[in-house]
């Protein structure tokens, strides 16, 4: 078969929302842009367990610690699936980390931003968690099968993430002046950062058409980003608390709420680099991988010495 | 199954595929992969990444470089010729209804 | 009775301080693989921790109030009795001062790296599996339905760090090299583990709590054969740190309390 008809079978599978797997014929755009997303997702995971691990020491309840421990947990679990599904594309995990340690790899910005208070631990569930699965849903039935059925795994896991991001949300806003100002000033840094998770608007977003035309991605930035603002507006009516933003409000002609405009000045400084906590969280992580290097290079050496007897056993008997 | 590529990253832990039984009286499921440096560890580590959730009840842990897998590009001599033998089903064949116990 | 209450808290104190140690390495685990694995121990420790805690304050609250009001000085407690208030899980953990915790001194040793970290549990797992069995014949109900879920949990603990000192003690040369200072410097806190308290001897007398006698041979021979396939030396007896289980700590419980109770300790009183 030519290259022509291999990339005619592709664009087939493709239009017959058929499943591509790892060893089928794709063409190089389609696996350097899945490698690139999905690598990005899985540092997404691991980097987005700083935040939150921030507070596992101090989290205020046994019950809760417990939660936050899960969570975060979990995290690293979602970071572990998607590094496995990328590997099917030929790259290692190694490689990844690397290019995440160097400053090559993107991760979301939202890690970038401090948790200074426990009412972050709600908002960061109720919130970017929100945020994440309205973009991780339509990824279930992305057309790249190891990526799907990695999907399909976290949202299963994540279901619970939010609700407990809500719940401590919910018991700050009904408890004492104190709290409802903690959830009330974690609202108000975390909904504007949230909002640009789903990325930069349609008309600014470089790799969008390809990856729609792929099935790698369903919806647009910001469709999904109207569908979130949409339902997290009436939640927000239930904690009684208020948006940070004065020109929401509802627009019975479009079926949806209006939005102010968001700051993507800032949302491109975050990504340039230079967001509160950029250089912090990258530098945890290197530190992370490098401390470990020799405990990494005593699990082989064991094994291989472990390997070794086994060998000279087997050969002796 | 994972192909990992050749590469310069000769200290990273080898791969391993997670087979999971849900449990008994099923059979094995592909959960995910992983990396260890052996399999006492990969098992251990396939029991703390694929079991939190009560997932399973067994684990069969192998190393992704042993696993064989058929090429795609050869589907239609693999898999086509099974499709014209409808005669290995059931509901190919057409008996009386009061025919019962069969 | 009061000495099982000091026993039980004993217990709990001991699970929650290991697991919070244990937790502070979420995130930051030299691989993807053992973080998680360490974040399920932390969690386990946390488990036991609550189930024992939820006993002692089930205790606590049926002691007469002229008991209650010596047994813990925080004053924030005693607000809870003047409030004729029962306490909770929550509020032994949090609310109590540090002379009033009773863990051993081993668990509050901070992590430092993977070598003291694995030693450290693999000291203590040795103990707890033995403990655990001995627990589940304890004349206490609670204290033996406790033990027997949580053995399960804890001979999965010892097999993971059985395995790690493996790895590290016969790995590479640096490896060997940090698991030995390590070994060295906290082996000094082993001896707590095996030393009966007032409390101890008093429990162990009724039936209700265990005879550590009993498993220190155990201990000791299980640290042994572990240590012999991983080619490291069984430290010689020498000095042993005692004090955790009266309340006499190092310096380490303090910072630990610093961060574990400071949300309950700033803002009294409220629901989280």
């Amino acid at each position: 078969m030519t290259v022509h008809s291999f990339q005619e079978k592709f664009d087939e599978k493709i239009d017959r929302e058929d499943t591509i797997e790892p060893r089928d014929w794709m063409p190089d755009d389609y696996r350097k842009t899945l490698i690139r997303q999905i690598s990005q997702h899985a540092h997404s995971e691991i980097v987005g367990m700083l935040p939150e691990g921030n507070w596992i020491t101090r989290a205020p309840s046994l019950r809760r610690k417990a939660v936050l421990l899960a969570k975060v947990q979990d995290e690293g679990g979602h970071g572990l699936y998607l590094y496995s599904a990328a590997e099917t594309l030929g790259i290692t995990r190694d490689e990844m980390l690397e290019q995440l340690h160097s400053g090559k790899a993107k991760y979301s910005s939202i890690f970038n931003y401090p948790t200074t208070t426990w009412a972050d631990m709600g908002a960061i569930g109720w919130l970017v968690d929100g945020a994440a699965i309205m973009n991780q849903v339509p990824l279930c039935r992305t057309s790249y099968g190891p990526y799907a059925r990695a999907m399909v795994r976290v949202c299963k896991e994540e279901s619970f993430h939010q609700r407990q991001g809500f719940e401590i949300m919910l018991t700050l806003a009904k408890g004492t002046e104190e709290q409802k100002k903690m959830a009330q000033d974690a609202l108000d840094r975390w909904w504007w950062p949230s909002i640009m998770m789903f990325g930069p608007p349609d008309a600014e977003s470089p790799n969008s058409e390809s990856s729609m035309r792929w099935r790698i991605k369903r919806f647009s930035n910001d469709e999904l980003r109207q569908k979130f603002i949409d339902v997290t507006v009436e939640q927000t009516k239930i904690l009684g608390l208020t948006l940070p933003d004065k020109d929401l409000k509802w627009n019975e002609a479009r079926g949806h709420y209006d939005y102010g405009a968001i700051n993507w000045e800032e949302f491109w400084n975050v990504v340039k680099g230079n967001g509160p906590c950029n250089k912090e969280r990258l530098e945890t992580r290197r530190k992370a991988w490098e401390e470990g290097a020799w405990v990494r290079e005593a699990a082989l050496a064991n094994a291989k010495k472990r390997a070794e007897r086994k060998n000279k056993e087997a050969s002796a008997a | 199954m994972s192909t990992q590529a050749e590469n310069n990253y000769q200290n990273e832990w080898p791969l391993w595929e997670v087979f999971i039984r849900s449990k008994t009286g099923l059979d094995h499921k592909h959960a995910g992969s992983l990396h260890a440096a052996d399999a006492q560890m990969a098992m251990e580590n396939a029991r703390d990444v694929y079991t939190r959730r009560m997932e399973g009840v067994s684990i069969w842990v192998v190393e992704s470089k042993n696993i064989h897998a058929s090429d795609p590009h050869e589907s239609d001599s693999m898999y086509e010729p099974a499709t014209d033998k409808i005669y290995r089903h059931p509901t190919f064949y057409d008996l009386p209804d009061e025919l019962t116990h069969m | 009775m009061k000495e099982l209450l000091k026993y039980t808290l004993q217990l709990a104190d001991n699970a929650l301080i290991l697991g919070h140690r244990i937790s502070e390495w979420c995130g930051h685990g030299p691989v993807l693989e053992q973080d998680i694995a360490l974040t399920n121990t932390a969690l386990d420790h946390l488990g036991q921790a609550r189930s024992f805690y939820q006993y002692a304050a089930e205790q606590f609250n049926a002691l007469p109030v002229s008991e209650k009001e010596h047994f813990f000085t925080s004053s924030a407690i005693q607000s809870i009795i003047k409030d004729g208030k029962q306490v909770d899980e929550d509020d032994l953990a949090y609310l109590r001062d540090g002379w009033d915790f009773r863990n051993t001194l081993l668990v509050e040793q901070p992590n430092k790296d993977w070598a003291y970290t694995i030693i450290r549990s693999f000291f203590y797992d040795v103990f707890n599996f033995f403990f655990y069995t001995e627990l589940q014949k304890s004349t206490d109900v609670t204290l033996s339905a406790i033990a027997e879920k949580s053995l399960k949990e804890v001979t999965y603990h010892l097999r993971w760090s059985s395995e790690w000192v493996i790895r590290l003690g016969d790995g590479t040369d640096e490896s060997a090299q940090r698991i030995n200072e390590a070994i060295a410097n906290r082996w000094q806190f082993t001896g707590e583990l095996l030393t009966m308290s007032e409390a101890e001897k008093a429990v162990a007398t009724s039936g209700i709590g265990v005879d550590l006698e009993k498993i220190k041979t155990l201990w000791k021979e299980r640290v042994a054969a572990v240590f012999a396939e991983a080619n490291l030396d069984v430290p010689a007896n020498g000095w042993m740190h005692q004090g955790g289980k009266e309340g006499k700590h190092s310096e380490h419980l303090g910072y630990i309390l610093a961060e574990l109770q400071f949300v309950q300790r700033a803002y009294p009183n409220m629901q989280w």
